[in-house]
């Protein structure tokens, strides 16, 4: 008797075994376009143009604040690049203050948390759309970026809240609050709202979906396609007990290889260059012009233009408000320091990193040109450059390591999926602190917001990459519509702080503690 | 002029013997001692966001936690030994903060304990007794 339960019992799992892939690639498309459509609308007013144009106008509203700051503070992230260095170095870090979390500490956590696909997928995404002339406006975007980080961290460290038990709490919540209250302005309770809201959008999105989605098509791109959703499962189960379970071994081991990682993967890059430095002014060549003439891409110049800016700020998260959360924790009684630091990380972000990234992309030939013109080709639809074998996303850039190092697609699919885990790590904090700002501190809200997390990296790795991409960018995107306003309204008081701070730098007041 | 002798202490048996040997150096000329104990800390590692938020809570808690459980036993065990000791919790890399804090107490010399590491963890890592004969200000003793 017990035998024939026991092959019926057999038989039925081989069954359910055989439809399992018929019954999740319709579940993946169900997934699909449920989500496709349920934000469609969000990502449309995001992203809708200047009328008349085809600019969107979101990018120009970043393009525009960056700018603004970088004047606004004369041109702080050139001038103070060398203190900003020694800081994190910990020249002038009290050593009687050793064990608090150094200036380093809090760039290093940041960094963890904005270096990821943004650099390895999104950069592909934009040469892919934009050509190389995108890596252009990517750099510049990058630089202008490095003053809008100065300000949101300054107004985060200075604005944060420090409980009795010695636990702090900062980010765009806390200073819209806070900061708008000391200078007698109304509604930073109504942006502080608003901004925890997107900010968990964007926990959902960016730094969720969107890493879940790239780590699948790594894992599919290595060893073969199957369906999305058991990398989400798998993904989400770890994630979970990491957040929920404080199982702190998995995040620990992340947060020290992911450094490690980055280098590998600077260093990597800088190999390729070198062994294909004959190509390297070419490479360059081929940035400038496509910057201004954007020869043969998609939405020419303009494309280039949009396509490079934004995925910088995605990448480097200038003006998000995010890295105000993560640099908030440093112990210091400066809090413009924490500003001079932060403006370190869309240079090593976007500037070297990114940049890393699409020089290889361009140098190792994976965008085609027509041999006759030189220009790019457009696939199909005339939306992006045609690729040695299709690659768009990471596959792009996995496919231009791999062809001067064939193990290296292995070592980056080890990469992007620690960075994706990393980058999902820090999200999810970002997103409790937006969720706990809403709804209060409490165990069970809490837990509510991480199962929600978890279920959404399901989600993100069963979509496909286009309407997770645009939900992403559309999301972080809001949250930068809002910390913007609130560092207009903020920043003369940056602007004391750092006029005081150096004034009393160059008369000797502030002193290195070591020499 | 009194010695003051800095003494590097972990609570071990050596780091203990190091201690007797201080007490008795400062007892016969009439110093004093300073008992430093180290945690280990670099400023350049890497904490996830939630380490970073609850980083001075522990700091608080794991200083409390040393003090009572190294130094304060050594302390009232030395109460009546008719030798001034002071105990000392800090955070860093050992032998310089020995170093340092000899140099800010203006101590005379430094005293700690042979932990008798050997071989491939010590050629790797370097030992404190090691780095201390290169970077200290004052003439370091080695009780074994």
């Amino acid at each position: 008797m017990t035998r024939i339960f026991k092959s019926a019992a057999l038989a039925a799992t081989g069954l359910a075994l055989g439809a399992a892939p018929a019954m999740a690639q319709s579940l993946d498309e169900k997934v699909n376009e449920v989500f496709a459509n349920s934000t469609g609308w969000f990502v449309n007013f995001i992203f809708s143009p200047f009328p008349g144009t085809s600019f969107p106008w979101i990018v120009m509203w970043l393009v525009i604040a960056a700018t603004v700051f970088t004047l606004y503070f004369g041109f702080v992230q050139f001038r103070t690049f060398g203190h900003a260095i020694r800081l994190v170095r910990g020249d002038y870090s009290d050593p009687n203050d050793a064990g608090e979390v150094s200036h380093f500490q809090a760039l290093a956590t940041a960094l963890s948390g904005t270096v990821g696909l943004g650099n390895i997928a999104g950069v592909a995404v934009a040469v892919g759309i934009g050509g190389p002339g995108a890596t252009f406006w990517m750099i510049l975007a990058g630089l202008l970026g490095m003053a809008s980080k100065f300000t949101e961290c300054t107004l985060g460290v200075k604005y944060r809240n420090e409980y009795d038990d010695g636990t702090v709490s900062g980010g765009p919540m806390y200073y819209m609050t806070k900061g708008f209250a000391e200078r007698g302005l109304p509604a930073g309770k109504f942006l502080a709202v608003l901004f925890a809201i997107f900010c968990i959008l964007g926990a959902f999105g960016g730094g969720n979906m969107f890493q879940a989605n790239q780590a699948h098509a790594q894992l599919t791109n290595v060893i073969g396609d199957y369906p999305g959703w058991i990398t989400g499962v798998i993904f989400a189960i770890i994630v979970f007990l990491v957040i929920v379970g404080g199982l702190k071994s998995i995040a620990s081991v992340t947060e020290k290889v992911v450094p490690f990682m980055g280098v590998m993967y600077v260093a990597a890059a800088l190999v390729i260059l070198l062994m294909n430095v004959d190509k390297i002014g070419w490479a360059f060549g081929q940035i400038f012009a496509g910057a201004f003439t954007g020869a043969g891409v998609a939405g020419g110049m303009v494309g280039a233009l949009i396509q490079g800016f934004k995925r910088a700020a995605f990448s480097n998260e200038a003006g998000v408000g995010s890295a105000a959360i993560a640099h908030s924790a440093v112990k210091t009684k400066e809090p413009i320091t924490e500003g001079f630091v932060s403006l370190l990380e869309p240079f090593i972000d976007t500037v070297v990193i990114c940049t890393m990234t699409a020089l290889v992309i361009i140098i190792t030939g994976q965008l085609i040109q027509d041999p006759a013109t030189g220009l790019y080709l457009l696939d199909e639809g005339a939306t992006t450059i045609q690729t040695v074998d299709g690659n768009k996303g990471v596959a792009l850039t996995s496919a231009a390591f791999s062809s001067a190092f064939g193990w290296f697609q292995y070592v980056l699919a080890l990469a992007v999926i620690l960075f994706a885990f990393s980058t999902m790590i820090s999200w999810s904090y970002y997103g409790l602190k937006a969720w706990t700002y809403l709804f209060g501190e409490g165990k069970t809200t809490e837990l509510v917001f991480k199962v929600i997390f978890c279920l959404f990296v399901v989600i993100g790795a069963a979509a496909s990459l286009g309407p997770v991409i645009d939900f992403s960018d559309a999301a972080i995107f809001a949250m930068a519509v809002v910390n913007i306003v609130a560092l207009y309204f903020l920043m003369p008081i940056v602007r004391g702080e750092m006029d005081s701070y150096l004034s009393r730098l160059r008369s000797g007041q502030i002193r290195k503690f070591k020499n | 002029m009194p010695q003051k002798i800095v003494v590097g202490f972990d609570g071990s048996e050596s780091a203990n013997r190091a201690l007797d040997f201080a007490v008795d150096r400062a007892k016969a000329q009439g110093g004093s001692v300073l008992l430093v104990h180290v945690l280990e800390w670099s400023p350049y590692s890497f904490l996830t966001p939630t380490e970073l938020e609850e980083r001075h809570k522990r700091r608080s808690e794991e200083l409390a936690r040393a003090q009572s459980a190294i130094i304060d036993p050594v302390l009232s065990r030395l109460g009546d030994a008719g030798v001034m000791v002071e105990g000392a919790v800090k955070y860093g890399h050992i032998a310089e903060v020995l170093a340092a804090s000899a140099k800010d107490a203006g101590a005379n010399q430094i005293v700690i304990g042979r932990t008798g590491h050997s071989g491939m963890a010590s050629r790797l890592f370097g030992s404190v007794a090691g780095s201390l004969a290169q970077a200290a200000p004052v003439p370091v003793t080695i009780v074994p």
